[in-house]
């Protein structure tokens, strides 16, 4: 379990960080949509991993029993904020597209 | 618990209720929004002034509770708390001044040049202030984030190539940024268990061996994505394009941007880091130091290579993020209590000067090109505007003799040359560097607080060089443009920011004391804490009004 998640999250971050250092700009789109997916999951894994553990507190059951539930409301913050600055990215890259005519980060091909 | 106790909301909620209510009102109706907008931040400023005046006033634990509001009414490290003390009230008032003082300058024009420009700026001022009042780290990543989202809708508010290119990097980069700001936090928090600041504080000392690489690898990614912000070299080849880029009045409010970067370095090192007693006591100032200085040597390099005024300020925000990350990495009270003094000054000179640059080249042709392309693209009628606005809409007479005036104070004050209040916060920081506490004359003063005097005067001198260069250029020597037309109220709020500045020159006594007073409550941030653990519920939840 703790493999499989911390391998994951390498295999994403590397993937993410090749991405945006790519001069297109929809390469560097999805390089940082795979890097907020990476730091989805690690804010995840930072409660400790469990398997079938409810995040919510029912009287007469022991703490142990449970899953840290502050992560997953973090998490789900994040991919709020996340998922809407990846969309105004989205719209900016149509409007340097239009503009420029080309998809380089810069705005320019290189010579 | 009394109404007065929920002001410490107020600069929150104020601004996200009016941004809201604005996108509600059509377009067309500009004075209707402009009002609207206008009268939300003068609230803001009277709001903030009450708060600053509350926390000046902050002598004893009793009052230091009275500053921290509980969120949902849940006790302090559960809940998620807000604190007002002297140093968040002061970046309050500062953002709320600088608020007035750019949409002053947008009414004249600006506001037209495209959608949505007041609800924006009202979403900007909910997250600064949001920002400075928080005091959770996670809420700090959740107004980072509503702040660093209207800016994405600010840089872009005009249109054209060139803000579309500068946006792009910036949103990339401030993207990336978010992100090493969540790994941070998440590692702190896998740590010590908790989000809370006060409550963080205590816990750091209670981090085992074992765990402590792991907590200062998380303090270090967090720092990081603050620096990134505040702009420390490295990672500040974002930073003059964005900013030379934004109109003029985005630009101006931008100023405080970079400032919150230095703010939250500023609180957590003192709060987290700044105990004797804790293993990892003065992390990462070595780092602060070393960039400040490099930040320092950067900007003011840039300062003199600029052609451009626009690109002149961008690096002018360089040297001054420098100079602040280097007096906070010396990690002495003395110097900080300048520092901060700088940080008022240096952010109303750089508001000024970016306002006063687009009326400066409005003569030339560049600026006047990009401004009558985006009023095209929009249709914009501009003499209706002018009969609309009727009694604001006097030329100024004598235009570039005020400009030139302005100018003058604007290089004066970045220079740091008396007798403006640049001086003032050169010469505390300088002072305090020569003279450690205690003004014991026996002591010797260490090598690279030398460097550190001889490159903050050194940046002086290049901005006093440059400024010179350009002022010649523009008003003495160009014939060939025409006498920009500038309205009386685009010239008053560079005239209320430099005002501003000479207010700290007269009152820098009382101004000084009350910075030390600040210092003295961060370096000694057991108050704080207690303040928010001990600050007491309201009596029956459920039953609090809003104000």
């Amino acid at each position: 379990m703790e493999f499989i998640l911390s391998l994951g999250i390498g295999v994403m971050t590397g993937s993410g960080v090749w991405l945006i250092l790519r001069p297109r700009t929809y390469q560097v789109i999805i390089g940082l949509s795979l890097l907020s997916y990476a730091v989805n999951l690690f804010i995840f894994g930072v409660g400790g991993l469990k398997v079938n553990a409810p995040a919510v507190l029912r009287d007469g059951v022991d703490i142990s029993a449970y899953t840290d539930p502050v992560p997953q409301a973090l998490v789900l913050t994040a991919i709020v904020i996340g998922f809407a600055t990846t969309a105004l990215f989205l719209v900016v890259l149509l409007a340097a597209r239009g503009l420029t005519g080309t998809d380089h980060v810069d705005g320019r091909e290189q010579p | 618990m009394n109404l007065s106790h929920h002001l410490i909301i107020a600069p929150i909620l104020v601004p996200l209720a009016t941004g809201a209510l604005l996108l509600l009102i059509d377009e067309r109706q500009r004075t209707v929004k402009a009002l609207v907008g206008l009268g939300s931040t003068l609230l803001l400023f009277v709001v903030a002034l009450g708060l600053f005046r509350f926390a000046a006033s902050i002598d004893g634990p009793e009052a230091a509770q009275q500053g921290v509001y509980l969120l949902g009414n849940w006790a302090a490290p559960f809940g998620i708390v807000l604190v007002v003390d002297r140093l968040s009230a002061l970046m309050l008032v500062l953002t709320a001044t600088l608020a007035i003082a750019a949409l002053i300058f947008a009414l004249a024009r600006w506001h037209t040049a495209g959608a949505h420009f007041h609800s924006l700026f009202q979403f900007l001022l909910m997250g600064l202030n949001g920002a400075f009042l928080t005091g959770d780290l996670f809420n700090l990543f959740v107004f980072f984030e509503v702040m660093l989202a209207a800016s994405y809708g600010l840089l872009l508010h005009g249109s054209g190539l060139l803000r579309v290119k500068a946006g792009l990097h910036y949103i990339a980069v401030n993207l990336a940024a978010a992100l090493l700001f969540l790994i941070g936090v998440s590692l702190i928090y896998g740590v010590t268990g908790t989000l809370n600041m006060a409550d963080l504080a205590v816990r750091v000392s209670t981090v085992g061996p074992e765990q402590r690489m792991l907590l200062e690898a998380g303090a270090g990614i967090l720092g990081v994505a603050f620096l990134i912000k505040a702009g420390m070299w490295p990672l500040n080849f974002w930073l003059p394009p964005a900013y030379t880029a934004a109109s003029a009045p985005v630009a101006g409010i931008f100023a405080i941007m970079s400032k919150v970067g230095i703010y939250v370095v500023l609180r957590l090192s003192l709060l987290v880091f700044g105990h004797d007693s804790s293993a990892s006591s003065g992390f990462g100032l070595h780092v602060l130091l070393v960039g400040g200085l490099a930040t320092i040597t950067f900007g003011a390099i840039g300062v003199l290579a600029s052609q451009a005024l626009g690109r002149l300020a961008g690096f002018s925000v360089l040297v001054s993020s420098g100079t602040l990350l280097t007096a906070i990495g010396m990690g002495s009270a003395g110097i900080t209590t300048g520092a901060l003094f700088y940080l008022v000054s240096s952010t109303l000179t750089i508001s000024a000067f970016f306002m006063l640059i687009e009326l400066v080249e409005r003569g030339q042709d560049a600026g006047a090109s990009v401004l009558a392309v985006t009023m095209e693209a929009y249709g914009d009628a501009d003499p209706d505007e002018e009969e609309q606005d009727g009694d604001l809409g006097f030329a100024m007479p004598g235009t570039m003799a005020v400009l030139g005036i302005c100018f003058a104070a604007c290089g004066i004050l970045l220079a740091g040359l008396p007798p403006l209040s640049g001086f003032v916060a050169k010469f505390a920081m300088l002072s305090a560097m020569l003279n450690p506490i205690g003004g014991d004359t026996t002591a010797t003063i260490p090598g690279y607080v030398w460097f550190v005097v001889f490159l903050v005067i050194l940046s002086g001198l290049a901005a006093l060089i440059a400024m010179t260069r350009s002022g010649i250029r523009t008003f003495w020597a160009s014939m060939e443009g025409t006498e920009p037309r500038v309205l009386v109220i685009e010239v008053a709020p560079v005239f209320l920011l430099i005002a501003a500045t000479l207010y700290l020159t007269v009152q820098a006594g009382p101004v000084m004391r009350f910075m030390d007073d600040t210092t003295r409550a961060l370096t000694t941030p057991q108050q704080y804490i207690e303040a928010v653990f001990d600050a007491r519920r309201a009596g029956v939840p459920g039953t609090e009004v809003q104000p």
